[in-house]
């Protein structure tokens, strides 16, 4: 897409979606919203990214083989911190038994262990978007 | 009282986007008017008191499904034969 309003705008506009989805995925515990949401967004802005400026300018950002890479880590920290808890105690997913401080209830750092499995599915969410965007634009990139 | 009528408004709003999209030959003016029915979406969510499907409804909605439509309209032809 080759636009100078567009291209100005998103440049713009990119930072402050990407703020808010990091600001939803690590609220996730204590407001509406969390990982699902907060990815969807992330992800939303790299498509627009990928979308504006092509996707020679976008694999530049995030190589393919990067955001497969952090797409599978994602998955991977949520099984991990899954299996913790079954390792200490039996059950999967198991937070307050397995060890996990709870903190002071309403602050960031709190919850125990609930902050990073939303963190984990934001990053996953975010990298699978990109991921078949990416994947969908080169598909039918041999025009 | 006051919400109900909302909700009425919106629903109906919602309505007359959907035999919209249905009804109009420019693909691109069915896109927008799509993404427009998300956002009202959205806002019903909103009143049904549920603040993180809004949230959803807003960014894939109205924001992903769009971007991927203008995508498919730009490789393909805007106006319906």
């Amino acid at each position: 897409m080759n636009d100078l309003i567009v291209k100005l705008i998103s440049r713009l506009l990119i930072p402050f979606i990407q703020l808010y989805g990091i600001y939803i995925i690590l609220h996730g515990h204590l407001s509406f919203g969390g990982g699902f949401s907060g990815g969807a967004l992330v992800g939303s802005s790299l498509m627009l990214y990928a979308i504006i400026f092509g996707l020679k300018e976008s694999e530049k950002k995030l190589p393919h083989s990067v955001s497969q890479f952090i797409e599978s880590f994602g998955v991977l920290a949520y099984i991990i911190i899954g299996f913790i808890g079954m390792i200490l105690v039996g059950s999967f997913l198991s937070n307050k038994s397995a060890g996990f401080s709870l903190g002071e209830f309403g602050t960031l750092f709190s919850a125990g262990m609930i902050p990073l499995l939303t963190l984990a599915i934001g990053i996953k969410v975010a990298s699978t978007m990109i991921t078949l965007l990416q994947r969908l634009l080169k598909e039918d990139s041999h025009d | 009282m006051m919400f109900e009528w909302f909700n009425v408004i919106l629903v109906i709003f919602l309505i007359v986007c959907a035999i919209a999209v249905e009804r109009t030959k420019d693909l691109l003016a069915a896109v927008i008017i799509f993404a427009s029915y998300s956002l009202f979406m959205s806002v019903l969510w909103l009143l049904l008191a549920a603040p993180d499907i809004a949230l959803t409804e807003a960014a894939i909605g109205a924001g992903v499904t769009t971007l991927l439509f203008l995508v498919v309209i730009s490789r393909t032809t805007r106006m319906e034969k």
